[in-house]
């Protein structure tokens, strides 16, 4: 029995210490924020202060950088969401060799650096059409993957869909075009939210490929990498307390609307 | 083809085909593979493109052997991701096994959350933390100085150690997911019949568990991996010049030094190394792509 308890406080203790793992180091860059050290770290503690949030907020190029990410987050969404939606529509009516190359395909931008998506990209759109790195290019980039992952997102809603409801309004008269919008596209609207979220929190954390089709862009995401490169201060500690705040948030919402989402299926299967 | 038709008819059909064919082959095939056809072609100015030395050639690829230093920062690449890969591994294992198989169900979605909440927050600003962690004046140097354990403060930052920490803390979490996934359509019953039996709980893991987790294992191994070979954040944070990444070497062909023809060689020999690892552990671990993507 003692070997039992023994191992149940190893467990314990190594869950403690996984997690502090996980969150000590955001802690830290979280509390330095509040140091007014001039740069950021805890040691040594020099005083609190706010005055790196004033610093932040009167900071001009970091506004433009965030207006760049939201640009470049809503063309991503305006591009990745249709293309994942038309992917996924065509995948759920295909059952033969086909609909496996065609997945392969799919999700192969998953499965590539991020730098590779970023480089073909902008060679394949200089060579061919003379298009050169900026937001344009950004969008197209980010969307050959993010694309990707909202294709797997509608593929897992569909493949709860009840296809006679379909067949019931083409029976009855119904135009492929009023099947549509009436019945298939309301049915996917919680997928439609859901990708158009992860499409734009993974376009907004997006490093790797956007540092290649930029041009001379600065998203936010960048932006930070070239203050902690050059020019560090606790004001990049603020935004970043600010941006974890806010993904914090928006995990949380996302988790919460998932998992009534799972209740209510669940309880539609029983009923 | 026909059952497409028959449920969206032509119009929806039509741009629904059209969608595909411009994701698939506008953003996807045709950059790759115009990435590769590029790699092998000579670096000329816009005078000479399509003229007499614009030949097929393997130069850009010999480069990689004839330069010491960037063959040495290639082979670390690839030792370095491994490493981070099999380090996730230990580290997310008992995690992983604890969620799936021992955690009470009520107390489970908590632990769940507090696994997503990191998960969800930008790769850079995790990589930030331990830039913070690991400076010269930072809490680390400060914590080992006041146990006693070391008598100055270390330079962490700039080397090989520093990025490698970094990126197992950035790329945990890609590991724990795919993980714990596997490991919790195990029936417990299987593990208790086990236990009844008198096996041990190192032959339960090693002969129940393990294989059982295998998708997972490969899974996770994939995207570690690929992550850690393919990352720039991390090593342009945490490294230094004497500690270069392979992404680094192809970044500064782009934009440094201005010849995309070597870079894009650099980058599909990248590219081959992921592909390879995948193959690799698809073959070892016995699963399919269908396993890979879920």
């Amino acid at each position: 029995m003692t070997a039992a308890r023994f191992r149940r406080l190893l467990t314990g203790a190594y869950l403690m210490l996984f997690f502090g793992y996980l969150f000590l180091p955001l802690g830290i860059m979280a509390a330095a924020t509040f140091n007014s050290s001039r740069f950021p770290t805890v040691t040594p503690w020099m005083g609190f202060t706010l005055g790196w949030f004033q610093a932040l907020w009167e900071d001009q190029r970091m506004w433009a950088a965030l207006g760049t990410s939201l640009l470049v987050g809503a063309g991503v969404i305006a591009l990745a969401v249709p293309l994942g939606l038309a992917a996924a529509l065509l995948l759920d009516r295909l059952h033969s060799r086909a609909k496996t190359v065609l997945y392969a395909l799919m999700v192969s931008p998953l499965l590539t650096p991020g730098v590779i998506v970023g480089i073909s990209t902008l060679v394949f759109w200089r060579e061919w059409f003379g298009v050169s790195g900026g937001l344009f290019l950004t969008v197209v980039a980010q969307s050959s993957f993010i694309a990707a992952y909202a294709m797997l997102l509608f593929s897992a809603r569909l493949e709860r869909f009840d296809p006679a409801l379909e067949e019931a309004a083409l029976d009855l008269g119904a135009t492929h075009g009023q099947v549509f919008r009436r019945i298939t596209l309301p049915y996917l609207m919680p997928a439609i939210l859901s990708a158009a979220l992860l499409a734009f929190l993974q376009s907004f954390e997006n490093y790797n490929t956007t540092l290649f089709v930029r041009g001379l862009d600065t998203t936010l995401t960048v932006y930070i990498a070239t203050k902690v490169r050059t020019g560090l201060t606790p004001a990049v500690n603020a935004l970043s307390l600010v941006l974890i705040a806010l993904t914090v948030l928006g995990a949380v919402v996302y988790e919460i609307l998932r998992r009534r989402e799972a209740r209510r299926q669940a309880g539609s299967v029983t009923a | 083809m026909t059952e497409v038709l028959r449920r969206y008819g032509p119009v929806l059909t039509g741009v629904i085909l059209l969608a595909v064919a411009v994701w698939l082959a506008l953003l996807v095939l045709l950059p790759q593979l115009m990435m590769i056809g590029f790699s092998f072609r000579p670096s000329l100015p816009p005078s000479k493109i399509g003229g007499p030395e614009d030949v097929f050639t393997v130069r850009n690829y010999l480069t990689l052997w004839t330069n010491q230093i960037h063959l040495s920062i290639f082979l670390k690449t690839i030792w370095a991701s491994a490493l981070v890969t099999a380090t996730t591994l230990a580290v997310c294992y008992p995690v992983a096994y604890y969620l799936a198989q021992v955690a009470p169900k009520r107390r489970l979605p908590l632990l769940i959350l507090m696994l997503v909440v990191p998960f969800w927050i930008n790769e850079l600003l995790r990589t930030f933390s331990w830039y913070i962690i690991l400076a010269f004046n930072g809490p680390l140097n400060a914590v080992l100085l006041g146990l006693g354990i070391i008598d100055e403060p270390q330079r962490f930052l700039g080397g090989d150690a520093g990025v490698i920490v970094g990126m197992v803390y950035v790329y945990i979490l890609f590991m724990v997911f795919p993980l714990y996934n596997a490991i919790e359509s195990l029936d417990r019953n299987q593990i208790e019949a086990a236990r009844d039996l008198g096996a041990g709980w190192l032959r339960i893991h090693r002969r129940i568990v393990l294989p059982h987790a295998k998708p997972g294992i490969a899974v996770g191994c994939i995207m570690t991996f690929m992550l850690a070979a393919g990352s720039y954040a991390v090593p342009a944070l945490l490294g230094g010049p004497n500690s270069r990444w392979f992404t680094e070497i192809i970044y500064n062909w782009f934009f440094e030094g201005g010849n995309w023809n070597q870079g894009a060689a650099y980058a599909f020999i990248l590219l081959v190394l992921c592909i390879g690892f995948i193959l690799g552990a698809m073959r070892l671990f016995r699963v399919g792509l269908a396993d890979i993507a879920k």
